[in-house]
């Protein structure tokens, strides 16, 4: 089992709040993304629930117990780290069973277990060798297996692909997707890459400045973000905003249109503009389009390859039904 | 982009590094060559390289005139001794300053360094009524907690140093693994800061060896170490080159051996982990 509520936890450093008041609650076997621009809070709400951190206030229960002062090797959860964090001096397989030797298993039962964790990570062959022989995604693998090995209540990642090249990431990101499916554990990962989070939640919850935005599943927060922010953060490439009188037609202090819902047509449209840069990806086309009265280029994604130059003519036409509306304080208009 | 590296410049570089290297080196080599010719051949003039009648004669005279082992049996009980009980001080202190620091933290390390610039010669006068009134004068027991306390604050510091390179994180990882404080100290850290510890071990062993000042000025006869055994050599009766060298190189060799098998450990110790 592992179900976990924070009930209006804050944490200060010092003087500093950087969790103001906060409550959360995360249902059993859920894969929660926390997710936010780097210094929101996101890692140091990950190591409260650990327990790596104390909590200033407020109170943690894991499966109804309170452990808000229970010490992180008693609280029945496993971490993965950015860094990896394995012990240098001991080989993987000491690496794995190192959880399984604090708790007491005899020295078979911490092979079975080894064993049986390699081979769903494709370890075995690894298993002699030191960490400092491995390459990232190995690595990765390891401090992985050592977090299973021990069939934890729920599993903590902190940011843990983002030392991996850009296709080692991708397929650690399935393996983790993989895994989940397998153990329907509960899972809570921290990431500041969006796409991690679209592609690898059940629930994302947004954090910005330690307050949470909005939770919600990759889809909700698509397509009915609940302010400016959350709107402008989920997503790839970032959704467009106009205001001014652009916003003022439809009756909002500032309009959000993601680039894959604007069409583009030499002739005609509501919007004329010109193309900046543009980028040929073959499957698609992303076009960085100056208007008039708006200070950032309007980012367009076009499905197949649009042929069109620097300094070309285009109009520009918005999808009516997908534009998101947002008054003077940035929260959403229903 | 890396530096094109040509034949020449290679060529060049090594004979610079071992023109240095030999500079370095050529006072130490001198000591041992001298050391073997006689008082005659040593003060010669042109200086004898080489070519000169090897004889093991000083060495003989050397062992003769002087207790070679007392004088080491000193050496190793001081400075081995020094050593140890230094280390035992300074692993918990640099421990708690390196995993539970303070505000104060970098201020204490800075007064323990600076501590080592006062000159010695300062506190010469009253360290010296101390030894008297406690009766440790020329004892090794007085002679082994000075040299530990002149060293104390590089062991400190090194240890700090040491146990600093150790990631947060790891500690972190064990302790969600489960581990307690005992098991993470047991398992994680002691076997992470060894190296460190060894270098460190090393190193002051060899400070602590060559020490001069203390070990000249509180020591006469019971428990005077090779330092002293070297000073009886230069004496103002007449000139005694040769049989200095001998006793130079007879007090140098265990230090220098010990050097020699411990290179890798002591350019690590030495870099004080600035090199990972």
């Amino acid at each position: 089992m592992g179900q976990i509520t924070l009930k209006q936890i804050t944490k200060n450093f010092g003087d500093v709040q950087v969790i103001p008041p906060l409550d959360l609650r995360i249902d059993d076997g859920e894969f929660v993304v926390f997710v936010g621009p780097s210094g929101c809070g996101k890692s140091t709400l990950l190591r409260l629930i650990a327990g790596l951190e104390d909590v200033t206030s407020g109170a943690i229960t894991i499966d109804d117990r309170d452990a808000t002062e229970v010490p992180p090797a008693k609280r029945g959860l496993a971490m993965v780290f950015q860094s990896y964090a394995l012990y240098p001096h001991m080989s993987v397989r000491k690496n794995i069973a190192f959880p399984l030797r604090m708790a007491g298993l005899d020295k078979a039962a911490q092979n079975a277990k080894v064993d049986a964790a390699a081979k769903v990570l494709n370890l075995t062959d690894y298993l002699d060798r030191r960490p400092g022989q491995l390459s990232g995604g190995q690595r990765q693998r390891v401090a992985i297996g050592r977090a299973i090995v021990r069939e934890p209540d729920a599993f903590l990642f902190d940011e843990p692909l983002s030392n991996l090249d850009a296709a080692l990431r991708v397929n650690m990101r399935l393996e983790i997707s993989e895994l989940h499916q397998t153990l329907k554990t509960t899972m809570i990962y921290v990431t500041h890459d969006q796409v991690e989070a679209m592609t690898m939640a059940d629930k994302i919850v947004v954090l910005q400045a330690g307050v949470i935005e909005q939770v919600g599943s990759p889809l909700e927060l698509y397509h009915t973000p609940r302010n400016k922010f959350v709107a402008g953060f989920i997503g790839s490439p970032k959704m467009n905003f106009l205001a001014g009188e652009y916003a003022a037609g439809y009756g909002a202090a500032t309009i959000g249109v993601r680039p894959e819902h604007i069409s583009v047509s030499s002739s005609e449209g509501a919007w004329p503009g010109k193309v900046g840069v543009s980028e040929h990806l073959g499957s698609d086309t992303f076009l960085y389009v100056d208007i008039d009265g708006v200070d950032e280029p309007i980012t367009v994604r076009s499905s197949g390859e649009i042929s069109a130059r620097h300094g070309d003519n285009i109009y520009l036409t918005p999808d009516v039904s997908k534009i998101h509306r947002f008054d003077n304080q940035d929260l959403r208009i229903a | 982009m890396a530096r094109a590296v040509t034949t020449r410049r290679k060529a060049l570089n090594t004979l610079i590094a071992w023109s240095i290297g030999l500079l370095i080196f050529f006072p130490i080599l001198w000591t041992i060559l001298t050391s073997f010719k006689t008082e005659a051949q040593a003060i010669n003039d042109p200086p004898l390289f080489l070519f000169f009648d090897w004889t093991l004669e000083n060495y003989a005279v050397v062992q003769e005139r002087s207790d070679y082992m007392r004088f080491l049996w000193n050496s190793v009980i001081i400075a081995g001794g020094s050593t140890v009980i230094g280390i035992l001080i300074a692993v918990p202190a640099a421990w708690s300053m390196a995993f539970v620091p303070s505000k104060r933290t970098k201020d204490i390390l800075l007064w323990m360094l600076s501590t080592k610039m006062l000159p010695a010669v300062g506190v010469l006068y009253p360290i010296y009524l101390l030894f008297i009134e406690l009766g440790l004068l020329d004892t090794r027991v007085g002679l082994t907690i000075v040299l530990m306390l002149i060293n104390l604050p590089i062991i400190v510091w090194m240890l700090y140093t040491y146990f600093k390179e150790i990631p947060g994180e790891i500690l972190e990882a064990a302790r969600m693994d489960g581990a307690a404080l005992k098991e993470e100290i047991l398992y994680i850290l002691t076997p992470m800061a060894v190296p460190g510890i060894a270098s460190t071990l090393l190193l002051n062993i060899i400070l602590a060896w060559n020490e001069a000042f203390w070990t000249l000025n509180l020591t006469a006869a019971k428990a005077a170490p090779l330092t002293a055994f070297i000073a009886s050599y230069s004496s103002p009766e007449g000139l005694f080159y040769a049989k200095l060298s001998a006793a130079s190189t007879m007090a140098i060799a265990p230090i220098l051996i010990l050097g020699w098998f411990s290179q890798k450990q002591l350019v690590r110790g030495l870099t004080f982990g600035a090199v990972k």
